[in-house]
């Protein structure tokens, strides 16, 4: 704003929102989907990506890869936080071989949210690994469903294995409120690893 | 599986990264693999590529065109020799709006919005906002401004 010329004036071009995501991650039909539309002020939307996955070995005397397409759909939301910041909200592809999706999704992500099932804790362990090996700033959401044991958030975090600074709620994802929390307790540790410079 | 077996447990007995293909694998280079322009993929495929003449990249230097990079029309075309993909692109980025969105409200898979999008920007039909670069996080107001906007939910 040091620029007197900040301020829009008749046919000036409009200022542009600057936008920022989160990522919704966890296994198969742990809520990922549930928890965008909860808190998204748009019906969830669903873009699809095509890609063609290449075979090899299958007749190399011809030197011609073999392949397939396949269309990834990605599901996300919007919140518009501000007049000037639109927040993104992405699920992660439930199918493990859609990995690499992840790539796109995290680059330049704010951070993530990891669901838990508790039943099959083991199904969020990839996406764990993921985000502390990019260096994603993460919260763990353990998602409540009917029939599974309540553990408590430190059993959870023992199992995980996650830094004591990693915030671990238990959640809803049905609840706009309790995806309210999940995603406040986020974007505050977001805010905190930030303030001191840490190093490596 | 119960919490107590714990994930390091399981991570040990696991090969390094047996699920991630990581950049520059074959299947994270979108359909580019193989196709050279002028290419059409099999099936499905064959209107989307019809759209970008069978472009999968965009074409030129402009900014990269991220999930969320914001997308306004800059001017209204009265030409008719748009493309109805781009035409119907120009109308739904009167208000802004990221990429992904475009993608999903007119149906179109991502690989050819971005190829339409560089055309566009290229020809000065819309300007962007480029997401936060990965190596340089959001700044502390956006941030901030992320934090209030949930808290109202
Ligand atoms: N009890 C309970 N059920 C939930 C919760 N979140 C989601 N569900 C239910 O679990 C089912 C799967 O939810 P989705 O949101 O589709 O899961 P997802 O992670 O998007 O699934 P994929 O995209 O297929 O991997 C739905 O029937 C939801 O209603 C929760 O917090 N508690
Ligand atoms: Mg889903």
């Amino acid at each position: 704003m040091a620029s007197a010329d900040s301020d829009t004036r008749p046919g000036e071009p409009e200022a542009i929102p600057q936008a920022v995501k989160i990522i919704i991650a966890g296994g198969f039909g742990v809520g990922k989907t549930t928890m965008v539309a909860s808190v998204s002020e748009i019906t969830p939307l669903s873009t699809e990506e095509v890609m063609t996955e290449a075979g090899y070995g299958i007749d190399d005397t011809e030197g011609v890869e073999e392949k397939t397409t396949t269309t990834v759909a990605l599901d996300f939301g919007r919140i518009t936080v501000s007049p000037d910041v639109v927040l993104y909200l992405f699920g992660t592809p439930g199918q493990n071989r859609f990995w690499f999706m992840w790539d796109e999704l995290a680059e330049g992500a704010l951070g993530a949210v990891v669901l838990a099932d508790t039943r099959r804790l083991e199904t969020c362990f990839h996406a764990v690994d993921f985000f502390e090996r990019r260096g994603v700033p993460f919260a763990v959401a353990v998602n409540r469903f009917e029939g599974a044991t309540d553990y408590e958030t430190e059993e959870v975090r023992k199992a995980l294995d996650v830094a004591p600074e990693v915030p671990i709620l238990l959640a809803d994802a049905r609840d706009r409120g309790s995806c309210r929390d999940v995603l406040v307790a986020l974007v505050t540790h977001v805010i905190r690893g930030r303030s001191p410079a840490l190093s490596g | 599986m119960t919490p107590q077996e714990g994930r390091r447990g399981r991570a040990a007995r696991r090969p390094a990264m047996p699920w991630y293909p990581g950049r520059g694998h074959p299947t994270s280079e979108g359909p580019s693999s193989g196709l050279s322009p002028g290419e059409t993929p099999e099936g499905s495929l064959v209107r989307p590529y019809t759209m970008t003449r069978g472009r999968v990249r965009p074409t030129g230097t402009g900014p990269r065109l991220d999930l969320i990079t914001i997308v306004v029309t800059a001017r209204e075309r009265r030409e008719h020799a748009l493309e109805p993909e781009c035409r119907a692109i120009l109308d739904l980025c009167r208000r802004p709006i990221s990429v992904a969105e475009i993608s999903a409200r007119l149906d179109i898979p991502l690989t050819v919005v971005r190829v339409l999008l560089g055309d566009l920007l290229a020809d000065g039909d819309i300007r962007t906002r480029a997401a936060v670069p990965a190596a340089r996080l959001p700044e502390k107001k956006v941030l901030q401004a992320v934090l209030d906007g949930i808290r109202r939910l």
